[in-house]
């Protein structure tokens, strides 16, 4: 998915990336038994993936905005 | 469960589903961190990546152009091609998994002292406190400039 064209997709295939990423430092706090810096270091994840995928979705409507597309490979073709 | 709801999150065609596909796996993913012990952790998913993440989906597709039933006839072709072969793949690997014996026997650390989170978030890891407030301000001067209107 975050090798769609659709920049949305992209961005929800990236999304899914960081869930996998979040469940794999849970389970090893579970497993180490150190469940509270493995939840302080989600907790960071999770306000870095919201203020990422803030500036993303800003992103894409700019682009949007000025294109008329949110179609990768339609952007790549444009001059300047 | 968690697999199946990112695999349809993955296939479905339409932007709506797959966003509201990403809320299921939110959802899943945090009753998961509930049964590893890990309440504020799951609590922070729950709220955030089922609540406002989603909405922030929603509003920049809502923003966009809308597709059309060609396109979205199109888009379910491709799926299909590239997708296809994926319940094969998860099925042989899944048989692999059951018909192979462990090499190596995993032997799990006893469980230290439990610790509170708070004292590990505020004492421990307070330096990623500061970083998630930069990065917060980073990030709200970010859309100010995407959004600035220029004077003509």
């Amino acid at each position: 998915m975050v090798m769609s064209f659709n920049l949305i997709r992209t961005l929800i295939g990236l999304e899914i990336l960081i869930k996998v990423a979040t469940l794999f430092i849970v389970l090893a706090g579970h497993v180490t038994g150190n469940t509270a810096l493995a939840q302080a270091l989600v907790v960071t994840l999770i306000v870095i993936e919201v203020v990422v995928m803030v500036v993303a979705g800003g992103l894409v409507l700019c682009i949007y905005r000025s294109n008329r597309t949110i179609n990768a490979n339609e952007l790549v073709n444009r001059k300047g | 469960m968690l697999l199946m709801a990112i695999v349809w999150t993955v296939m479905t065609p339409r932007l709506l589903r797959s966003v509201v596909g990403l809320a299921a796996v939110s959802v899943i993913l945090s009753m998961i961190m509930f049964y590893m012990d890990s309440p504020l952790a799951a609590v922070f998913e729950l709220s955030v990546c089922a609540g406002l993440i989603p909405v922030i989906f929603f509003t920049t597709i809502s923003f966009t152009q809308r597709v059309g039933q060609e396109e979205l006839i199109e888009r379910k072709k491709i799926i299909f091609r590239q997708y296809v072969y994926l319940p094969i793949i998860l099925a042989v690997v899944a048989v692999v998994m059951l018909l192979s014996k462990p090499v190596v026997d995993f032997v799990f650390p006893t469980a230290p002292v439990v610790q509170d989170v708070r004292k590990v978030l505020w004492d421990d890891r307070h330096l990623d406190l500061l970083g998630q407030i930069i990065i917060i301000l980073a990030g709200a001067l970010g859309i100010v400039a995407l959004f600035k209107e220029t004077k003509k």
